[in-house]
């Protein structure tokens, strides 16, 4: 058996020490810590659904040796927000009806998170190219997109008007705030 | 095509609502979004075992030797069973009324191959160990030895003489024919007749969530499996596998990470069990990616003939079918898939003289089944690609051609099933076609197309199934309600919608409607989460339950409030008197009035679908499903004739949703099945040579990322007529169907030439180019 290292990795805000196999891969390393919100979609880098935030920057775990992240700050979709303390980016992918099956979530929230965390007002060319590497098979992206433009703006609304204002303003849990795409429409019979 | 105006819509008189119709938050999607949803693989029990499947490296051999003692003896491992050990238990792949009105001997898949293997990735042993890591080393200890046996690898050779035979007599699984009027007189007074084969190639279904579960035996000897499937019914075939009473198997669904179709089929679930009650250990099984891919369905590929009759005029006068199936290496439900293609043949159209002859055959392949759409998706590839060549072989539009012969309320289908509801063809087309706009201007080396496809699909299950759906919905003392419904949630939102209903018939928010669903030991039995039944069925199932309830409510209230039932509202967890607001009383103090005085408030329903009679096995003609969906796509395309690569500009879908439940889910289902449909003409082919997968991870078989397509818009009709509740249609397998069709003829237009052969590759387009210049040199 090959020798076992001994590291630390900081998950969502808490620091553990671990000894991992060198060949240990970080996706299993993090599910087996719990944290299942890491998505095993395809364990080759072309999914995107185990994606989470290594300093600050959004990895593949799947392609990530877990000795390669000692000593790393690592952020998984569940360290973002709780069901009673959502993330304004969850919230949004909520409102905005981008989640269907749900399994392409996490990885699209980190992506999200780390697209917005350096471009706070993305154009929709930079939102795709950010989410490029998330596989999705239920939504046709059109909904994440909408999603990643409502967490936009209300994160800006955030940062002009401080944390309260959403709170305030009754948006954070007002469903019907749902954007659509643009050009959807729905058309009952005439005079109805 | 020319330039169109939508078709004013014809009256409707649907009534307001305060919830259905609303585009609310689903109710599953903060868990997900938060990452707290538990699925199939993130369960894990004490003492916990980790299951691998070892399976068949050959499409086609006979098994000489498996030796699996070394397997065995591996420190770690606890349990290895093979055939033997399942005492060559079979899966139940072939229900009687699937081939003919018998099962045939031999062709139900065996949960173990023992004796022969007939496809790459076929079962043949199982471990169970301590760790993973000692699961995946024991699959290496395992010693095979096979004999080659020839192949066959195409469904047209497999039914030549000589053919390699998978099952006794022959490898025909499934034969169907349609003979309506008469097809020679019609063909005689055609002007023109148009004959054209198209061919679609395999197709995976790509759910992001591989298949997996874990498995325990309870206090009680139950079996439980906690599983990710669309039916959770499947505890009588593993009850039958297993050779245990039906009450010893409890399926404990799972928020199912996308399905479509896949997940129809028994997967992990029978390994789990097996293994759970040899080692008396939780067991837990999870396929890889590439495991998922090679060892579960795919969609059926066809090759689809059309020789219609047509007058210049555009009127189909006759139409002969033909179409042959590939059904891989075990029937499964092929013989359903090709059941519903054969009767949506003909497409939306009314067509009076009419033949159709299908047939599906088995091949050493992976095996295919139910894909959304279930054959609808194929048919349609074949009559709307035919119809552009009908309108371009006449000179004519080809909406002008199409409009000329759409089906209308009232006629009837090819199988002679009247279209009762409406048949919102022309509205749909018109304003999918509208909404493009203006047209990209063609260069010499980018030439830019147009098409649109009309499509119809049914929602419920084949009528002589019986379906029924069972719900149980129940008011609590706090006024907050509760519905216990055995439906599968796959990711469309079937929970959420069968919520909405409920908070919307006994007036209480969504956000106090608490659903218990997908468990068989718990859950009223629902049915399965397939042929977009689910709101229609379960849908009706819990109005009936909440109706029974309402009207308790309603009758305890009028007494209470001193006015009769039909004068008071129900909204906002209160019963309020019409028109005086200040007469109430809230659902609390209802509940505990009616508690007091012995008044249940709960229920449990069934919704019973209609029943009919099977088919006229000589004519094909009879009257199949409940209802249908009528739908249109149009998109436009432009080709690089240079690189041969086809960049998708706009895409458009219209559909009739008879009522849009809740709207956002509605425009994501539309979306989200056109996307897979685009895909499926420009991207996916599930490729095999001589039953080796070539395509067997995300790596090498590519399905739609958000920079392939622009997002397709959608536009919801609603007509209120269909038979789900509040006049719903389904739309979760329709919003598929349309969007391929559409892009071939897109394709077509751009070229001035048709591609005959999914999906449209680069090389194709470039051979397709090569052939035009040929000709014209």
């Amino acid at each position: 058996m090959p020798k076992v290292m001994n590291i630390t990795l900081t998950i969502n805000g808490r620091t553990h020490a671990l000894g991992v196999q060198p060949n240990a891969v970080l996706l299993h390393t993090l599910r087996d810590l719990g944290c299942t919100d890491v998505k095993n979609g395809c364990e080759i880098g072309e999914c995107g659904a185990c994606a989470v935030l290594l300093n600050g920057k959004p990895i593949n775990s799947c392609m990530v040796l877990t000795v390669q992240a000692d000593g790393a700050d690592i952020v998984t979709n569940a360290g973002l927000g709780t069901m009673d303390k959502p993330h304004v980016i969850q919230e949004a992918f909520a409102d905005a009806g981008a989640i269907q099956c749900g399994f392409c979530t996490p990885g699209m929230v980190i992506s999200t998170k780390a697209l917005l965390d350096r471009n706070p007002d993305p154009t929709e060319a930079e939102i795709r190219e950010a989410l490029s590497g998330n596989l999705c098979r239920c939504t046709g992206y059109g909904q994440i997109i909408a999603a990643v433009r409502l967490s936009a703006e209300r994160l800006q609304n955030l940062s002009v008007y401080g944390a309260s204002s959403l709170r305030e303003e009754g948006r954070e849990h007002d469903s019907s705030n749902r954007v659509l795409e643009s050009g959807d429409q729905t058309e009952v019979g005439g005079a109805s | 095509m020319n330039r169109v105006t939508p078709k004013p819509l014809p009256e409707t008189n649907l009534p307001r609502l305060n919830q259905v119709g609303k585009p609310l938050r689903r109710i599953d999607a903060l868990g997900k979004a938060v990452g707290a949803t538990v699925y199939a693989a993130d369960y894990s029990m004490p003492n916990m075992l980790h299951a691998k499947v070892f399976r068949s490296p050959v499409p086609s051999a006979r098994i000489v030797k498996l030796d699996v003692s070394k397997a065995r003896a591996l420190p770690g491992v606890v349990c290895v069973m093979t055939g033997e050990d399942t005492h060559g238990a079979k899966l139940n792949t072939d229900l009687p009324g699937q081939t003919g009105r018998e099962t045939r001997a031999g062709s139900d898949a065996p949960v173990l191959a023992s004796d022969v293997v007939r496809y790459v990735g076929e079962p043949i042993a199982l471990v169970a160990a301590e760790t993973l890591a000692i699961a995946e080393q024991a699959l290496k200890q395992i010693e095979l030895e096979f004999e080659d046996l020839p192949g066959v690898y195409d469904p047209i050779e497999a039914m030549k003489p000589g053919a390699p035979i998978l099952f006794a007599p022959d490898n025909v699984v499934a034969r169907y024919k349609i003979r309506k009027g008469d097809l020679e007189a019609g063909m005689a007074q055609a002007d023109v007749i148009v004959e054209n084969t198209f061919k679609m190639p395999f197709v995976e279904h790509a759910y992001l969530e591989p298949d997996g579960g874990v498995a325990w035996v309870d206090e009680q000897g139950v079996i439980n499996i906690r599983v990710c499937t669309q039916v959770i019914e499947h505890f009588r075939s593993i009850a039958r596998a297993l050779n245990v009473p039906q009450n010893r198997i409890r399926i404990r669904g799972t928020m199912v990470g996308g399905g479509f179709g896949s997940k129809e089929d028994i997967t992990v679930e029978i390994f789990l069990a097996f293994l759970a009650r040899e080692t008396g250990r939780p067991v837990k099984l999870v396929y890889t990616r590439e495991e998922a891919f090679a060892a579960t369905s795919k969609r059926h590929p066809f090759t689809i003939t059309h020789r219609t009759g047509v007058r210049k005029d555009g009127r189909i006068t006759a139409s002969q079918v033909s179409m042959v199936a590939d059904s891989g290496a075990y029937p499964y439900l092929t013989p359903y898939v090709l059941l519903y293609a054969t009767a949506m043949a003909a497409g939306p159209y009314k067509i009076d003289n009419l033949h159709v002859d299908s047939v599906a055959a088995a091949t050493n392949q992976t095996f295919t089944s139910a894909f959304r759409g279930f054959g609808g998706p194929q048919a349609a590839l074949g009559y709307e690609q035919q119809m552009d060549e009908i309108a371009k072989t006449l000179g004519l539009d080809p909406l002008a051609v199409r409009q000329v012969n759409y089906m209308k309320t009232g006629d009837t289908t090819a199988t002679g099933q009247e279209v009762k509801t409406a048949a919102w063809l022309e509205e749909t087309a018109t304003r999918a076609v509208a909404a493009l706009g203006e047209q990209a201007a063609s260069t010499p080396t980018r030439k830019i197309g147009r098409g649109m496809a009309s499509t119809f699909q049914s929602y419920g299950r084949i009528m002589w199934f019986h379906d029924t759906s069972q719900a149980w919905v129940g008011m609590e003392q706090d006024g907050t309600a509760v519905i216990r419904c055995g439906v599968p949630d796959i990711g469309a939102g079937q929970s959420n919608s069968i919520c909405q209903i409920v908070a919307e018939i006994l007036g209480v928010p969504l956000d106090q409607v608490t659903i218990y669903a997908t468990d068989s030991a718990v859950t009223p039995l629902a049915g399965t989460s397939t042929a977009t039944r689910q709101l229609y069925m379960s849908g009706n199932a819990v109005s009936l339950a909440s109706n029974t309830i309402r009207a308790r409510l309603l009758t305890r209230a009028a007494v209470k409030l001193g006015v009769r039932g039909d004068e008071l509202e129900i909204a906002n967890s209160r019963v309020s008197v019409l028109g005086d607001e200040s007469r109430y009383i809230e659902h609390k103090d209802l509940v505990r009035l009616c508690a007091s005085e012995g008044i249940g408030l709960s229920h449990l329903a069934q919704f019973n679908a209609p029943f009919t009679e099977g088919l006229d096995p000589e004519t094909g003609q009879g009257d199949i499903w409940p209802d249908f969906t009528f739908g249109a796509q149009a998109v436009e395309v432009a080709v690089d004739t240079e690189t041969g690569e086809i960049e998708l500009l706009k895409s458009v879908a219209c559909h009739d949703v008879g009522r849009a439940i809740n709207p956002a889910a509605v425009h994501g289902q539309i979306a989200g099945g056109s996307h897979q449909g685009l895909g499926y003409a420009l991207m996916e082919d599930f490729e095999l040579q001589n039953g080796i997968i070539k395509t067997p991870s995300f790596a090498e078989y590519l399905i739609p990322t958000v920079l392939d397509f622009p997002t397709t818009q959608t536009i919801i009709l609603e007509s209120g007529t269909g038979v789900g509740p509040f006049g719903a249609k389904g739309i979760g397998e329709p919003a598929l169907t349309p969007a391929a069709p559409a892009v071939a003829n897109a394709v077509a237009d751009a070229l001035g030439v048709r591609i005959h052969q999914l999906p449209f590759t680069p090389k194709r387009v470039l051979a397709a180019m090569d052939a035009i210049r040929g000709a014209t040199t």
